[in-house]
């Protein structure tokens, strides 16, 4: 409580000096807990600016940005980070971020990179993780697995509350445009259950309710580094996979934009970006060369990257998801 | 009969006041921050068909959690005494107060396809039988499954207060008359459980209309979704706010609707129910030494607790066999389990105090002033915070109170309140029935001694509600306890309770850790319980 009640306190007073300021992050919550990156970034951050960070979590990236439209021109927030390239649209459409006015020529990604606005802080791909030891011959190709066979069954997240369930949802539309009905019908029938998150989806795969479930190429990685085992892996589909690149972004209301350009350009740094793989998860957004885990080093990769344009995800969104609906909930 | 008594109404008004206008004021100042709706695009097919999935769900959800839980109920009313009887009631209350996440993994352990039950049949052999399971887990059958895990405990810990509160000289009569089993079932029990069945249906139906996390991940796919998921839906990723708002009016509509219908359909038994719980200890009834129906009880207690220990033993298995030492060294989870039930008693103390203050204005209408539908409207009234989706309210408490409070550093008191709002109806429905008791059996004697106000209070009606106050206390902050929609809403720094660690955990691959918190989670809420319970009924025997 201190920690919190001294600053407030300080500000209240308005003899804050400039070396002392707090820079108010929000996220989402599993970027601050104890495994997550959170921590680590909060302190390299904090010894080279003489400021501190305080972080508000909310639970994932969807309540971030309802956050975010609840709060108006009363935010707190001095940066966002956390949104998906689904959602930035909609943030930058109600003016709720503004301009970086940074050079983004250190990141290195798979893709080119040159928003005003967004500074993209990880990336990974969407893919089926399977349970090896129980499945042997996964379906080879997104063709495969939506082709109508009922075994083996699969476990997905719900688009409307999630964003791996969202990311699945733009893969299938992606590949298949006008057809992506057709595949969905074929999907449900090996579909075992659709969960609210992530978490209720790959705790129930964890548990042996079914052999594959919607997750990342890089979730084998948290098995082999931290259990030591080779049993769950990602399939690399020929059709290409779907991406989910998170942004951050300083808030259009921030009242200290110079801090908040800082932390941005902090992003594309060693200091942040280390703590990404084994944090997050994710792939880092910058050359990490030998600081790169080993067991990301040697993931499977997929051949072919897909991102729809942020600004065709939000004039699409609802009605694709009633796309969805319709599909899965057919007799 | 008092004449020219005047209604006691100042409590009731203000609890009413407290739990509606908060939510009233919630949803004025969200809608407030909103364009203008048009009502037509809420009332689609889609719409319609997942509200009559919802009704279908809830209905048989209840139906099936009330039925299973009579026999229970009866058969512990009917076993006064066997070793570990009342821990076995208080392990009866943890299914209700479990987050939704940590009791769907332990009911997909007992019940899934890799569960406990498949695996024990598959090694008994029945597997060659054609016998491979109980089927698929996912769907409607989980969604009742689940529901019946969370409510037929609760429907048993409800109704078990009508057979204690049986008086001694009933027995006594029946036993002089020769009654059986059936004769005591037919005109001692029966009349006393009709009017206490609709309190407890509602209170069930309205948990199951507004289930989220449950139907969404047991129900097996989006043809089984509930309004609350549309709300969700509305609320968190279109941010449509008039929608989210217009479907959360029509839940509340259509669950008051569905709660008076219940409420109508009651038998009223006048004066049926009497006598306080303290007097039916000492008398036994005289069915209960037969061989059969000392059988039929055993049988009954066994599944019902079979049912609600199975998944319950699944979470603590789990737990113990997850990094526990290295977890419980984490001074940050102690904190955070201090914050839960900080949490969990505010939001406890909040709700008795609401349920209480409203109760004092039914229980006056209905004995004294004979109005017990408007009694009974009141108290349904009172429950309706239940029905209201906790990402409206949460959204809508936010947003009024942003101006006025800094909410950030608020989350812990604001999380205890909207817990306190939420848990009222459980307070009305465990406490209701005993305060009504004793203003219809002390009355007379009150109005002769010249007994009343505060003099009334501290020497009748105290020490009559005291352990099941207890109770309430003791249920409503186990329930916020291990809440996480509510703390989750406010965002919190790093003021964490268990259940966010719990959320975090998962979030971060360490199902494991997940499993140690939970285990801990709800180890803490039977403290809570036993802690609380035992001080009220301690106090009350002295």
């Amino acid at each position: 409580m201190l920690r919190l009640a001294v600053p407030i306190l300080v500000a209240a007073l308005g003899i804050l000096p400039a070396r002392a300021e707090v820079l108010t992050i929000y996220t989402y919550d599993s970027f601050i807990g104890d495994w997550g990156p959170g921590p680590a970034i909060e302190e390299a951050f904090e010894a080279r600016c003489g400021c501190s960070i305080a972080w508000t979590a909310v639970e994932d990236a969807a309540v971030l940005l309802s956050r975010l439209r609840l709060e108006g021109t009363a935010t707190r927030a001095d940066v966002v980070l956390g949104l998906d390239t689904n959602l930035q649209a909609e943030a930058q459409a109600e003016g709720l971020v503004q301009a970086h006015g940074l050079d983004l020529d250190g990141l290195a990604l798979p893709f080119d990179w040159s928003d005003p606005v967004f500074v993209p802080f990880d990336y990974g791909y969407f893919a089926i993780v399977y349970d090896s030891e129980r499945v042997p011959a996964p379906p080879a190709s997104l063709d495969a697995l939506t082709s109508g066979e009922a075994e083996p069954k699969l476990i997905i997240q719900d688009p409307r509350t999630s964003t791996p369930g969202l990311g699945l949802m733009l893969w299938l539309k992606a590949v298949y445009g006008e057809d992506a009905g057709a595949a969905w019908k074929g999907l449900a029938r090996r579909t075992l259950t659709v969960t609210p998150g992530w978490g209720e989806a790959y705790g129930l795969f964890l548990e042996g309710e079914a052999p594959m479930v919607l997750s990342y190429t890089t979730s084998p990685a948290y098995h082999r580094m931290v259990e030591g085992t080779d049993r769950y892996r990602a399939i690399i589909f020929p059709e290409g996979h779907y991406m989910q690149v998170e942004v951050a972004a300083m808030s259009a209301h921030t009242e200290r934009a110079e801090l908040a350009r800082d932390f941005l350009a902090f992003i594309g740094e060693p200091g942040f970006q280390a703590t990404i793989p084994t944090g997050n998860w994710m792939y880092p957004a910058i050359e990490l060369g030998d600081a790169l885990p080993e067991a990301f080093r040697t993931l499977p990769r997929p051949d072919r990257a897909i991102l729809l344009p942020p600004e065709e995800v939000r004039r699409n969104r609802s009605a694709w998801t009633r796309e969805w609906l319709d599909a899965m909930s057919a007799p | 009969m008092m004449v020219g008594h005047r209604p006691l109404l100042w409590p009731g008004l203000v609890a009413l006041c407290a739990l509606l206008g908060l939510a009233a004021a919630a949803l004025a100042a969200l809608l407030a921050r909103a364009p203008a709706l048009d009502p037509a695009s809420v009332f689609d097919h889609y719409t319609l068909r997942v509200l009559r999935f919802t009704l279908m769900q809830a209905g048989l959800s209840t139906l099936i959690s009330v039925a299973f839980a009579l026999p229970v109920a009866r058969a512990l009313a009917r076993r006064q005494r066997f070793r570990g009887r009342t821990l076995l009631l208080r392990l009866m209350g943890l299914p209700l107060v479990l987050p939704v996440i940590v009791a769907v993994f332990g009911i997909a352990a007992v019940w899934g396809r890799n569960g406990a039950l498949n695996h024990g049949l598959q090694a008994l052999g029945l597997e060659s039988l054609g016998l491979t399971g109980i089927g698929p887990l996912y769907g409607l059958t989980g969604i009742l499954i689940a529901h019946i895990f969370f409510n037929m405990p609760l429907a048993v810990r409800l109704l078990l207060p009508v057979w204690e509160a049986i008086p001694g000289e009933t027995w006594r009569l029946a036993s002089q008359l020769g009654m059986g089993s059936g004769a005591i079932l037919r005109l001692i029990e029966l009349p006393r459980l009709l009017p206490a069945l609709p309190g407890a249906a509602i209170l069930i139906f309205l948990l199951c209309f507004t289930s989220f996390a449950v139907v969404l991940t047991l129900g097996g796919g989006p043809a089984a979704t509930t309004l609350e998921v549309a709300i969700y839906r509305a609320m968190r990723l279109e941010f449509d706010i008039p929608r989210a708002v217009t479907l959360g009016l029509l839940q509340v509509a259509i669950c008051a609707g569905v709660a008076l219908l219940l409420l109508r359909l009651a038998p009223t038994v006048p004066g049926a129910a009497t006598g306080s719980a303290a007097e039916s200890r000492m008398s036994a009834r005289p069915d209960t030494t037969g061989p059969m129906g000392r059988l039929a009880d055993c049988l009954w207690i066994a599944t019902g607790s079979l049912w609600v220990l199975g998944p319950l033993v699944a979470i603590v298995v789990a737990g113990l066999t997850g990094p526990l030492v290295a977890v419980l060294a984490r001074a940050e989870v102690w904190q955070a389990a201090l914050r839960s039930v900080t949490i969990g008693l505010g939001a406890g103390l909040l709700a008795v105090t609401l349920g209480t203050l409203l109760l004092f204005t039914t229980h006056d209408l209905a004995v004294r002033s004979r109005r017990p539908r408007l009694a009974d409207r009141l108290e349904l009234a009172g429950s309706l915070t239940l029905v209201i989706p906790p990402v409206v309210l949460g959204a809508g408490l936010f947003v009024l109170l942003l101006p006025l409070v800094p909410v950030f550093d608020w989350a812990l008191p604001l999380a205890a309140t909207v817990n306190g709002l939420v848990a009222t109806p459980y307070v009305l429905r465990l406490l209701g029935p005993v305060l009504r008791r004793s203003a219809e059996r002390h009355d007379r004697l009150c109005a002769s001694l010249g007994l009343a106000g505060l003099n009334r209070l501290r020497h009748l009606e105290w020490p009559g509600a005291r352990p099941m106050l207890g109770s309430a206390l003791a249920l409503t902050s186990a329930l916020a306890t291990g809440d996480l929609a509510a703390i989750a809403l406010f965002g919190t720094e790093r003021d964490a309770t268990l259940a966010l660690l719990i959320f975090r955990a998962l979030g971060s691959y360490r199902m494991d850790e997940a499993a140690v918190l939970s285990l801990l989670l709800v180890g803490l809420c039977l403290v809570v319980f036993i802690v609380i319970e035992g001080a009220a009924r301690g106090r009350a025997r002295t």
